[in-house]
């Protein structure tokens, strides 16, 4: 048992709880946070390392054995979304320490809390604690979109707060059916039980099964929950807007989990009736990003509804359920989370830079920097978009092969590529309507060197990511192999039957 | 027993939803408060409602299972923490945006 795996929940909680003193300067807050975040992306390298053998590693809290005691799971597919997660934090802390950090008190240590959050939910292996590590996350998620605080904050972070807290009580209702039912939440456990279910319960947990899709779908976006997410993601200062990047996904995450383990067993799994119903509604998610990327008035707003398309390609690709599918979906998602988070920093950097109006396609201003702001808009632009060479074309491209063989496949062909036109469109309407016969400028604004630098590392990692995908897409095979093989999740748990005596438990 | 707790619950979330599509944000928390008590309650009931069942083993043949009410102390600690953040929130909300509205204006104001 190693201590590595408590490392990601717990370097972020202590530096959190440090920097809720009253501390001496800013300067200081900097630099603890800075150091915890480039400590995580160290520990989650080391994790990445350690989980490529395949081999699920089991961290029992406190030494209680599961399924009574709360277990940490690592595998691969937890391991990549750690690194993911430590490695978009810290460009997003750097980028906020250039003066995003001093709008408001506590960003420092509400930043940890949110890393401490979503590593824990990525680590988790028990459902009850799937549940407290998003009310960690989502608790300091609230406070991050009101930094700064705003009309507009306040107005967004009212929508998003109240509807997390209807999905909060939704999922403890879910989880009190399932421990009505089974009497564990251990997901190891729960899955063994779900799996040798009797027809009369199958409704009942079918019910379960239903209500944590919602929740899970108020969190990841799909179409009737996705709502709040425009306007929170506009109204989000611009390195939260880039970390929440990752919190839709998140949401994907507890689906993928959930529904591939849990309920993937048995001779008659329960996760049929989900796909069933995730399919069509993912495919109406994808169009919807792709209609309302069009119908978008400020580059955030595009921005915004590009997450959502991606959560609608990441989910329909899961619904299909093949391992092609699913190995295409994560390089998809490792993309699609860098490159929002990329556009986020971009509009704020280019909208700095204009006369007027910010990022809004409608306002006609000047810009400084013309020519290198629409060079770094176009380079980005083209990756978002799909097209040769960056990593989105390798993407789209291994999705779409990957889906040929489906049945199905070709109903994803058809939404994905209509989409992606839509997105071509509002794009190419964006980088117009800022750079293209742009008016001289009126003031001379100064370009911060270090949030450009910023970008460009982040742009030029998507482009890392094309030119090495091989190695990547090695790993992600892996990984979709092992999703595809639950059982040894289970069997990675010593038994019920080695920790108690016969006859005291029913 | 079963009954009424059935009631209870059925009365408390359909007050709690009826309040939660209100307009008003303190209609809304209020309409939060009564269904995070319906689904705590339903969590509690959880463990089986039984009498005279100590959650020790070997004392009865069908003892207690403490879980729930484990699990329960935690969702309402949470609970009560979410609600007062949301309480802080709406009349920040409503101090900044003059309205209490969940919208931050109250659509039909303008028309009359």
């Amino acid at each position: 048992m190693s201590h590595l795996l408590l490392l990601p929940i717990l370097l972020p909680l202590l530096a959190g709880a440090l920097l809720l003193f009253p501390t001496p300067s800013l300067v200081f807050q900097r630099w603890v946070g800075g150091l915890t975040v480039f400590l995580l992306v160290i520990v989650s390298f080391l994790l990445l390392q350690e989980a490529a053998s395949g081999d699920y590693q089991l961290y029992a809290l406190g030494n209680w054995a599961p399924p009574f005691g709360i277990v940490l799971v690592l595998d691969r597919l937890a391991a990549l979304m750690l690194a993911l997660t430590a490695g978009l934090a810290f460009f997003c802390l750097l980028y906020a320490c250039q003066g995003t950090d001093r709008l408001g008190a506590n960003f420092h240590a509400l930043f940890q809390f949110q890393l401490m959050g979503i590593n824990g939910a990525l680590l988790t292996g028990d459902l009850f604690n799937l549940f407290v590590f998003f009310e960690v996350l989502l608790i300091a998620s609230y406070a991050l979109i009101l930094h700064g605080g705003s009309r507009a904050r306040s107005r967004a972070g009212l929508h998003y707060v109240l509807i997390n807290l209807v999905g909060s009580a939704i999922f403890i209702l879910a989880l009190a059916l399932l421990y009505g039912l089974a009497g564990t939440l251990n997901m190891a456990d729960l899955a063994q039980i779900v799996g040798q279910v009797s027809q009369e319960d199958r409704p009942l947990y079918l019910a379960a099964g239903f209500l944590l899709l919602l929740v899970f779908g108020i969190k990841a976006a799909l179409l009737p929950l996705l709502f709040w997410l425009p306007r929170t993601y506009t109204a989000a200062s611009a390195p939260v807007a880039a970390l929440f990047a990752i919190m839709t996904k998140i949401g994907i995450y507890a689906i993928l989990r959930v529904f591939w383990l849990v309920f993937g067993f048995g001779d008659d799994p329960l996760n049929e009736s989900i796909w069933a119903w995730l399919w069509p509604l993912s495919l109406a998610t994808l169009l919807l990003g792709g209609l309302g990327a069009l119908g978008a008035s400020s580059m955030r707003m595009l921005t915004a509804y590009l997450v959502i398309l991606s959560v609608g390609i990441l989910l329909a690709s899961i619904a299909l359920a093949t391992q092609e599918t699913l190995s295409a979906a994560l390089f998809y998602l490792i993309h699609s989370t860098g490159l929002a988070a990329i556009f986020f920093l971009l509009a704020d950097l280019v909208g700095r830079q204009r006369d007027q109006g910010y990022d809004r396609f409608y306002v006609h201003a000047g810009i400084n920097h013309r020519w290198l702001m629409a060079g770094l808009f176009f380079i980005a632009a083209i990756s978002m978009a799909g097209l040769p060479p960056l990593s989105g074309f390798i993407s789209k491209l291994w999705l779409l092969q990957a889906t040929t063989s489906h049945p199905q496949g070709l109903w994803l062909w058809a939404v994905l590529l209509a989409a992606g036109f839509l997105v071509l469109v509002a794009l190419s309407r964006c980088g117009s309507g800022w750079f293209w016969r742009a008016p001289e400028c009126e003031k001379h604004k100064k370009l911060n060197k270090r949030e450009l630098g910023l970008v460009v590392v982040m742009i030029s990692l998507s482009f890392l990511l094309s030119v090495k995908a091989q190695p990547v897409m090695d790993y992600l095979e892996l990984t979709a192999q092992q999703l595809m093989q639950p059982e040894n999740y289970i069997q990675a748990f010593p038994g019920r039957e080695a920790l108690l005596p016969r006859g005291h438990w029913q | 027993m079963e009954a009424l707790f059935a009631v209870t619950l059925g009365i408390l979330t359909t007050s709690g939803v009826y309040l939660l599509l209100r307009g008003r944000t303190f209609s809304v928390i209020l309409g939060l408060t009564l269904l995070s008590h319906a689904v705590n309650i339903f969590l509690f009931s959880m463990g089986r409602l039984q009498q005279g069942s100590p959650a020790l083993i070997g004392f009865t043949d069908h003892p207690g299972d403490p879980l729930p009410q484990a699990l329960v102390l935690t969702a309402i600690v949470i609970g009560f923490a979410m609600t007062a953040f949301t309480v802080v929130l709406a009349l920040k909300a409503a101090v900044e945006l003059r309205s209490d509205h969940v919208d931050g204006e109250d659509p039909n104001e303008d028309r009359l």
